[in-house]
């Protein structure tokens, strides 16, 4: 009796395992196939890989050049928040001054509203920046809006860290901005990868933002490219292509997680429980 | 030590409270203004027509799908998703005899599961537009193969199945990510009270139900508002994925998606800052109901 439960137990885990690889492995069977294999059959293994249809996404479609956008985008947009987020959250941790609470509330009060009610004046407050469809607008928006869950996750982290080792630097002399730099910020090392890891995946997730804010289609994101290939696809009907540019853009987000799985998948979890 | 201190705050704070105010804090609160007016984006002049926008909303057919259908979204997503994650957990602590921990290949399942993590939304949209594609689609494909093929349909043009293809993609993506957080969760319930409750006569089911669910409550909780705020937005999916977008027949129009085509493809934005501040009622009044119900529940249990 138990080692039928035990092997029903496997086979519910192997299903709900098939159900999340397949459409993956499909995507990158068929991103190899030719259109007429693709359009025969959604089975069929290709004749021969056609990785002539990756070249042609990676060129003609454009995906290199969007990946590179996502890359300067997303990459910038990180490095800011991470600094800015680490210097405001320390700060709030660790120094006492008037309005402190309330700059906090006000930051961690961020997390409450949703995007699309910022939506429509954030347009026209970037538009009257002259920054749509800029690196720098969509940079500083990403920022901004990944300040308050990092403020948040990075606050409790400052809070939790002794204060012997600070204290010392200050007496042999450190300035305030010294002791930041050179002991509080390679103590918070941890937290920073966990929000870190937790805010690129944000990151690169945006859809929405880019949507609205960049709409030029030369610095178009992956998201942005993607679908727009999707859509066009249906007059020019290169699926190969699709299929090549969607494998292309999993992958690398794909790779990294498989060579940083556990600190990834830590990281991630221990973000959403705070 | 006090040398110097506020010198160093101001320099520290001024440039995040900046971005902070001008990209974030501005929008939020002119949202709350324009939504009082008529604002069509060119004149210069917004006039203000006090609450007539939200009275609109009312009579609205597209919002009111739109609200029906994230409704929807709501009831299912994440019941749907925290129980299929809670079972798969359990599978994974508690499965291969109470005493063992784990089943055998637990750290790959814990691996593979969280794929679907790692997908931008816009990837899936595109992706799953293709499973659902009625010709040459995995899913089609899928039921053909097992012998289900009187099931095939095309599953984004038919009003009736549409969003529930929708909304299975949300669940598809989301599972993983609670999965990895349960476990979490579910390993740190010290062993030898699960092996007091074994030892008492007590099976999987009543460990499970008795002592494993109170004591993760907490992140099931967690996961019930993150999944409800989820299940309120689904527009990148319905935009990239759906005919119309929306169709067909508004039969997975959303509310961000109104708002989108309210303002960005006819200009009303005032019209549109009205349906952001309803969502921000919404979402809010979930919340705290979502808090609010899960905490009792937990008093119960603990």
């Amino acid at each position: 009796m138990k080692r039928i439960s035990g092997g029903v137990l496997h086979l519910v885990l192997i299903v709900w395992a098939a159900l999340v690889t397949l459409p993956l492995l499909w995507a990158v069977v068929s991103s190899l196939k030719t259109d007429a294999e693709i359009f025969a059959s959604p089975w069929s293994l290709p004749d021969a890989p056609q990785w002539g249809n990756w070249a042609r996404a990676w060129q003609e479609a454009a995906i290199g050049r969007y990946l590179l956008n996502t890359l300067i985008v997303v990459g910038g947009a990180l490095v800011l928040v991470m600094l800015l987020g680490a210097l405001t959250a320390y700060c709030l941790a660790r120094y006492d001054f008037p309005g402190n609470r309330l700059v906090y509330y006000l930051l961690v009060a961020g997390m409450l509203f949703p995007v699309f009610l910022a939506l429509v004046p954030l347009f026209f407050v970037v538009d009257q920046l002259g920054m749509l469809g800029t690196y720098h607008g969509l940079i500083l928006v990403y920022a901004a809006y990944a300040l308050p869950f990092t403020v948040f996750f990075l606050h409790a982290f400052f809070r939790s860290l002794p204060s012997a080792t600070a204290e010392a630097a200050f007496i042999d002399g450190c300035s305030h901005a010294g002791v930041f730099f050179r002991v509080m910020l390679p103590m918070a090392r941890p937290g920073m990868v966990s929000v870190g890891i937790f805010n690129f995946l944000g990151l690169w997730n945006q859809y929405l933002l880019p949507l609205v804010l960049n709409p030029d289609p030369d610095r178009y994101v992956l998201a942005q490219g993607l679908a727009a290939l999707a859509v066009s696809q249906g007059y020019r009907s290169d699926f190969s292509g699709l299929f090549a540019g969607l494998v292309i853009a999993i992958l690398p987000v794909l790779l990294a997680y498989l060579l940083f799985q556990r600190q990834i998948r830590s990281g991630l979890t221990a973000g959403a429980v705070r | 030590m006090r040398h110097g201190k506020y010198r160093f705050l101001i320099g520290a704070l001024a440039p995040p409270l900046l971005l902070y105010g001008v990209f974030v804090v501005s929008p939020y609160a002119q949202a709350f203004s324009l939504a009082l007016t008529d604002w069509d984006g060119l004149s210069a002049e917004a006039g203000f027509v006090g609450l007539s926008n939200f009275a609109d909303l009312w009579g609205d057919k597209l919002f009111l799908a739109a609200l029906r259908n994230n409704g929807f979204m709501i009831l299912v997503v994440p019941t749907a998703t925290i129980a299929l994650a809670l079972f798969f957990s359990a599978c994974l602590t508690l499965g291969g005899g109470t005493r063992r921990r784990g089943v055998r290949g637990s750290g790959l399942y814990r691996i593979v599961y969280f794929f679907p993590q790692l997908l931008s939304v816009a990837i899936l949209g595109v992706l799953f537009q293709f499973v659902y594609t009625p010709g040459n689609g995995l899913l089609n494909g899928l039921l053909g193969a097992v012998g289900l093929g009187g099931l095939e349909r095309a599953w984004l043009a038919d009003p009736a199945s549409a969003l529930p293809a929708v909304t299975a993609v949300m669940i598809w993506s989301a599972v993983g990510f609670y999965v990895v957080l349960f476990t979490a969760a579910m390993e740190s319930v010290p062993v030898d009270v699960v092996e007091a409750a074994v030892l008492d006569g007590a099976g999987r089911f009543t460990v499970f139900r008795r002592i494993t669910l109170p004591l993760v409550w907490d992140s099931v909780q967690v996961a019930y508002v993150y999944l409800g705020i989820l299940a309120l937005d689904g527009f990148a999916l319905v935009q990239i994925m759906t005919v119309g977008p929306g169709g067909p027949d508004n039969a997975t129009e959303v509310i961000g998606l109104t708002l989108y085509r309210s303002a960005f493809t006819y200009g009303e934005f005032g019209y549109a800052s009205a349906m952001g501040v309803t969502l921000f009622f919404i979402t809010l009044t979930l919340t705290a109901l979502a808090l609010r119900a899960t905490k009792r529940e937990r008093v119960e249990l603990a």
